[in-house]
């Protein structure tokens, strides 16, 4: 049985706080994101799961934010921080949780592991552990759309960290001279591993970059799900008219470090705390509360809900067969022996 | 089909046209190949037939041209990614080796990748080291990628039309001092994996691909006229690779020679050499011999770069040495 969140799809482009459904929805992807990020940090401290994963706690306004622009068709791409990409496109959370757990039943049946899952289904084209990697292939994709004549567009996610990257400048290069629908939607969290953004570039703001390939750049209060939204589904709707790519730069910040490995030697214990205070979660429900659109027992339910969803996922997957050696082969190339 | 005679570089426009005539998603992206026709003239009257629409010049790019093949290749194009000199898939690296190859593995055949790659490659008259690499080499270590070296007209003709139909990344490698030679063209695929049996012979297997191939059987006719009697074969494709044509060869002349460009590090026929001897040990009389290139960068001058491919006169020396063991 799918173990979702139902994304929101198909938005008239009113803010997501303003209607009890709109509000439900995004709130219940938010905590998605923020319990199964949890749930996974406590199996990985307990040695239930093995590898790294990087944890997007604390940005997750902008993967569901920016998610919430699309349209069930769209396309995302996605990164080694993406978990929160794919439950806001709309991944089963079950399936999910089996691909780290190295399960059969995962999306990748534990070739992928947390920097590789793809979901074909929800148009996921999948998470990259190469920063930058993703961007080329999501023009790509948007080349497509326009070859076919669709109006799906790309929504493309990246880091602060990216946009240093070679990949990135020859890709948005490429889709603002070829007008493609994508959304470069940047999530920047100040830190590329340990590298702040203000050693790491000499522009103030990322979205300026933008400017060096003719395309719109904004930057955005990413921790305010209702900004993000916004700004996405402006770049959303220019783009599905032919109007080509924008550079969407959510400024949101990681609580946790950038992999397992990483003590945060390089920020302070006061700056971490500085940005729990804007939790993107926490504003989001204060500001429907305050709004009148949910009660604090509504609010209260949905992440309820979460959790019970966060638990079955765990439990489901847990009793999985493991991922089977006899596939071992299996998948490297089509339509030969072992390959399918 | 009616053969025609036709040289190695229209051959390739040729064969492109041929597949893009049956399937309207196919398309070719990269440096040079609209107007202009291609760098090499490879894909002359691509643009004009197709369209704009089809044949694409993108910016000098290679990361976002690669990246381009795969996204739109995940959507369901069948493009072909000119890179121009093979040795610019360094500059992309990434993009092929981490992703077009990984793609669909990663996702366990959730998506797949009809990608064709096309680099000119090899020496081919004082284009210096930057220019004139065997870059195959670089990427037998990367599962995931289909890899195809022709030396003919027709192999060429075919094996591209066959790796453009293919349902996985294939890179293609355009010998760039192949582009004259003339010969028959039979408008047919040819399947990726089956090597050719250039001549028949009982002392002695030569086994070598692209310009090696035509000095192996320059060499071959030489040492016949000797009274050696060669048998050259070109495996065409190095990944597949076809082993047991080699291995029957092996089982009537037990001797082996591989005759390869580039340096032996790390390459295609050092791997030939190991993998033979492990599986077929009991089939040589003599140890197989590699001739390549030494451990050197391509040099400019034309004299150095002589000395650097492996000679007629080297493989006819070496195939001598290897007969009278």
């Amino acid at each position: 049985m799918a173990n979702t969140i139902s994304p929101l799809f198909g938005h008239n482009g009113a803010p997501l706080s303003e209607s009890a459904d709109t509000a439900r929805a995004t709130l219940a992807g938010m905590l998605a994101v923020r319990q199964f990020e949890e749930a996974v940090d406590s199996l990985f401290a307990r040695g239930l799961m093995h590898g790294t994963m990087h944890l997007s706690i604390g940005q997750e306004a902008s993967a569901i934010g920016a998610c919430a622009a699309l349209e069930q068709t769209d396309f995302i791409t996605s990164t080694h921080r993406g978990h929160g990409h794919c439950i806001g496109k709309g991944a089963d959370l079950t399936r999910m949780m089996a691909e780290l757990l190295a399960k059969q039943t995962g999306y990748c049946r534990g070739r992928g592991g947390s920097m590789h899952i793809a979901d074909a289904s929800t148009g996921n084209l999948g998470a990259n552990g190469i920063v930058a990697g993703g961007i080329p292939i999501a023009a790509g994709a948007a080349l497509a759309q326009k070859m076919k004549g669709t109006d799906r567009v790309v929504m493309c996610f990246f880091g602060d960290g990216a946009t240093n990257e070679g990949a990135f400048h020859e890709a948005v290069n490429l889709a603002a001279i070829w007008d493609l629908p994508v959304i470069f939607v940047c999530e920047n969290n100040k830190y590329g591993m340990s590298f702040s953004t203000e050693k790491s570039m000499k522009v103030e703001h990322i979205a300026d970059r933008a400017a060096a390939y003719g395309i719109p750049g904004i930057t955005v209060e990413g921790n305010d799900a209702d900004a993000v939204y916004a700004a996405c589904n402006d770049a959303v709707l220019r783009a599905r008219a032919g109007h080509g790519p924008t550079l969407v730069e959510n400024i949101t910040y990681r609580w946790k470090g950038h992999s397992k490995s990483d003590k945060n030697l390089y920020r302070t214990k006061e700056e971490i705390e500085d940005w729990k205070h804007k939790d993107p979660i926490v504003k989001f429900e204060n500001r429907v509360i305050e709004l009148g659109v949910l009660t604090r027992e509504e609010c209260d339910a949905i992440a309820a809900d979460i959790r019970e969803k966060i638990r079955a996922s765990i439990s489901e997957a847990t009793t999985a067969p493991d991922s089977d050696p006899a596939e071992l082969l299996a998948s490297v190339y089509r339509a030969i022996e072992g390959g399918n | 089909m009616a053969e025609e005679q036709m040289n190695f570089r229209k051959s390739i426009p040729a064969a492109i046209a041929a597949e893009m005539r049956l399937n309207p998603n196919i398309i070719l992206l990269g440096e040079d190949v609209g107007a202009a026709g291609g760098v090499f003239k490879t894909s002359l009257g691509l643009f004009e037939e197709f369209g704009p629409e089809r044949v694409l010049d993108t910016p000098i790019s290679e990361q976002a041209i690669i990246g381009a093949a795969i996204g739109s290749a995940a959507q369901g194009l069948r493009p072909i990614a000119e890179l121009m000199f093979a040795d610019f898939a360094g500059v992309t690296f990434d993009q092929i080796a981490n992703q077009l190859a990984k793609y669909r593995y990663m996702s366990a055949g959730q998506y797949k990748l009809p990608v064709t790659v096309r680099l000119a490659n090899g020496v081919g008259g004082g284009f210096a080291a930057q220019h004139s690499q065997s870059a195959e080499n670089w990427f037998l270590n990367i599962p995931g990628l289909k890899i195809v070296t022709p030396s003919t007209p027709n192999d060429m003709y075919g094996l591209l039309r066959s790796a453009i139909v293919d349902d996985n990344p294939v890179l293609v490698f355009e010998h760039k001092g192949l582009f004259n030679v003339k010969g028959d063209i039979s408008n047919e695929r040819i399947p990726l994996g089956v090597a050719q049996v250039v001549t028949r012979g009982t002392d002695l297997t030569i086994v070598a691909t692209q310009l090696m191939r035509h000095r192996s059987v320059e060499a071959a006719e030489i040492l016949n006229s000797r009274g050696i009697s060669v048998e050259v074969i070109d495996p065409r494709t190095l990944v597949p690779f076809d082993d047991a044509t080699i291995r029957e060869s092996l089982s009537n002349t037990s001797r082996l020679l591989v005759v390869q460009e580039g340096p032996a590090g790390g390459s295609w026929g050092s791997d030939l050499i190991t993998r033979t001897m492990s599986d077929s040990w009991s089939l040589f009389d003599a140890p197989p011999r590699l001739i390549s290139s030494p451990s050197t960068p391509v040099p400019y001058a034309a004299n150095l770069e002589n000395a650097w491919l492996p000679s007629v006169d080297k493989i006819v020396h070496a195939a001598t040495e290897l007969t009278s063991y």
